[in-house]
């Protein structure tokens, strides 16, 4: 099977296109060579993801992925909207880890104006951040299950993660693209009763991870089709960019809360989970995991948070932070700020930056430019999923058609995130 | 200077805590395999280009709702105190390069090209600039000489013009309903 050059020795990713499997030309004239559309309208690529596989008999011979089927020009509309109106946005690319896509263009336009944010606001962001990563975890193992036959999974994950849409809603009113975080810390104070409801969730959610490793970790059916399937090496991985449990399931230790630390990542305890086998079994298992330790990190949050009772919970700026509704009635000037906020922005300093957080599918960036305007310049998202998918002709070589479907659900792709 | 080794290395630029090595375009993937094999990063985070049409000039970064936008040579209430450098060419193309190593660093890569210069692709330095340079040719239409699979990725293949420009309007896409014919 192997007739192309390797970009190194050792190496899985086709040559000459990394993201592309061709049909060994031996095989190419042979007329047992099907292609076929895997996709884009098919229930488990997760969304709008299409697959030209060729195939011979049940092996896959040559795939190509394609994208673009959910394009909606994020990018482009952002450069028309205000800042402080472009935070709606980045929520919507990846509908599954909204509060880390938020963070992260929240964070760069704070690293572009140079605002320091108040402590409570940290611990929440990270609070929140770490609900969501379960959140989009337990999306992504109640559908990959699904996908493998394990229907009964589907509907056990969504009954946790109804529970942290309870929380969001408590929190930000919606329970998705909550629009939470604002430049300067949060929108609203947190909500009294909060941290009691967040201690109950953390309970049944540690619970729950165990349940989920019951059903599945002892389940024939289950094991046979994850172990050794899809195989990713960890300089694969690297030269193709991977990043979050796609990287760790590799063998590779890289954790941008870990390694990098922003927020307060650096004081919480934590573990970063890094398994061996680059298979998809291992990505499950570091999904499983990542789960219990974001329990871990939302219990060190709460706890913090609870001693802050009081504090600040957005900075004292006004030229960017909206002031407090009541002083609209009694203060000339909060009303000019409010105003001018409202209508024209708030203007962001001239420069780029470019800045990542570890979202629940790996290293999100955000890269934004700023003329001085109230609008910024230019926005580009470092898609973690985009990344993700280019892997797919890696993964699926000697693969069949039924591992096609496992692989796919385990690289995690989000097409909102992957078209933007 | 950090990084002076770098083959083709115009300049080094420090801003908002980010390094930026702005490099010969010409030279990019002399460059690229410098600071892969030599400084260690071996991981390319992001390619992410960007269009500086009108950079500067009236009638950007406007002010909501009036049509030829504020003028940016006359300050603004709310910042905007002076007006945004120049910038050498139209389009930047940066490279967001990480050392994914024990002593991680990230730094910029950019390099500066007019409309149709082309550049040489990065795709035989790191595969992840496969996707990263169809969709950098898709929205910006910058050809990435070398690529060997340089097509449309996001929109159409036979779509017309590169979205992602200064000059490719909003709206310009006339709107159809199903109602008519």
């Amino acid at each position: 099977m192997e007739s192309t050059a390797q970009i190194y020795e050792g190496s899985r990713i086709p040559s000459p296109i990394p993201t592309v499997l061709q049909v060994d030309p031996d095989k190419h004239d042979l007329e047992d060579i099907l292609t076929i559309n895997f996709g884009p309208n098919h229930p488990s690529t997760h969304g709008v993801l299409r697959l030209v596989v060729d195939l011979d008999g049940e092996m896959v011979a040559g795939l190509s992925a394609v994208i673009g089927y959910l394009h909606t020009g994020f990018e482009k509309t952002m450069e028309q909207k205000t800042w402080w109106k472009c935070i709606t946005y980045p929520e919507r690319i990846d509908y599954l880890s909204f509060q880390t896509n938020e963070l992260v263009f929240v964070l760069a336009i704070e690293k572009l104006l140079g605002l320091e944010t108040p402590r409570k606001a940290t611990w929440m962001r990270m609070c929140l951040s770490e609900l969501n990563r379960i959140h989009s975890h337990l999306v992504w193992l109640g559908t990959s299950a699904l996908e493998l036959g394990a229907i009964s999974m589907f509907w056990y994950t969504f009954d946790e993660r109804d529970a942290i849409l309870d929380l969001s809603e408590m929190v930000c009113g919606t329970r998705m693209h909550t629009r939470y975080f604002q430049a300067g810390g949060l929108a609203e104070d947190i909500p009294p009763g909060f941290y009691e409801n967040a201690r109950t969730f953390c309970k049944q959610m540690s619970k729950a991870v165990d349940e989920y490793e019951a059903i599945l970790d002892a389940n024939a059916i289950w094991l046979k089709r994850t172990k050794g399937i899809g195989l990713l090496s960890a300089d694969d991985a690297i030269a193709l960019g991977q990043s979050g449990p796609c990287l760790r399931a590799s063998g590779v230790n890289w954790d941008l809360r870990k390694n990098m630390p922003y927020l307060a990542y650096d004081e919480v305890d934590f573990d970063v989970p890094v398994y061996t086998g680059g298979d998809v079994y291992d990505r499950y298992k570091v999904h499983m995991d990542e789960m219990r330790q974001s329990v871990r990190i939302i219990a060190q949050c709460v706890d913090r948070l609870e001693e802050m009772e009081g504090e600040p919970w957005i900075a004292d700026d006004r030229k960017v932070v909206l002031p407090p509704r009541h002083e609209l009635h009694t203060s000339m000037e909060s009303l000019i700020h409010h105003f001018k906020i409202v209508t024209e922005g708030y203007s962001v300093p001239e420069g780029e930056v470019y800045v990542v957080v570890e979202s629940a599918r790996g290293e999100m960036g955000c890269y934004v430019v700023s003329d001085g305007g109230p609008k910024p310049w230019r926005v580009k998202f470092r898609a973690p999923s985009f990344v993700a998918l280019e892997a797919t002709a890696t993964c699926m070589r000697d693969a069949a058609v039924a591992d096609m479907i496992a692989i796919v659900g385990s690289l995690d792709g989000v097409m909102g995130e992957v078209d933007r | 200077m950090a990084y002076e080794a770098t083959p083709g290395l115009v300049e080094t630029v420090e801003a908002h805590g980010e390094l930026t090595l702005v490099v010969d375009p010409a030279r990019i993937v002399e460059a690229c395999t410098h600071l892969r094999d030599v400084e260690g990063f071996n991981f390319l985070s992001d390619l992410s280009p960007t269009d500086y049409l009108g950079w500067a000039e009236k009638g950007v970064a406007g002010y909501y709702g009036t049509r030829p936008g504020r003028d940016m040579h006359r300050p603004g209430s709310q910042g905007m105190a002076r007006v945004p450098d120049p910038k050498p060419k139209r389009f930047a193309v940066n490279y967001h390069l990480l050392r994914l190593a024990d002593d991680p660093v990230r730094i910029r890569v950019q390099a500066w090209l007019d409309d149709r210069e082309e550049i040489d692709s990065v795709v035989g330095v790191w595969p992840t600039a496969d996707w990263f340079e169809r969709e950098a040719w898709d929205m910006f239409g910058i050809v990435f000489r070398g690529h060997p699979n340089l097509r449309r990725i996001l929109m159409e293949d036979d779509w017309e013009g590169h979205p992602l420009r200064k000059d490719y309007p909003i709206g310009g896409e006339p709107v159809r309903f199903s109602g008519e014919e």
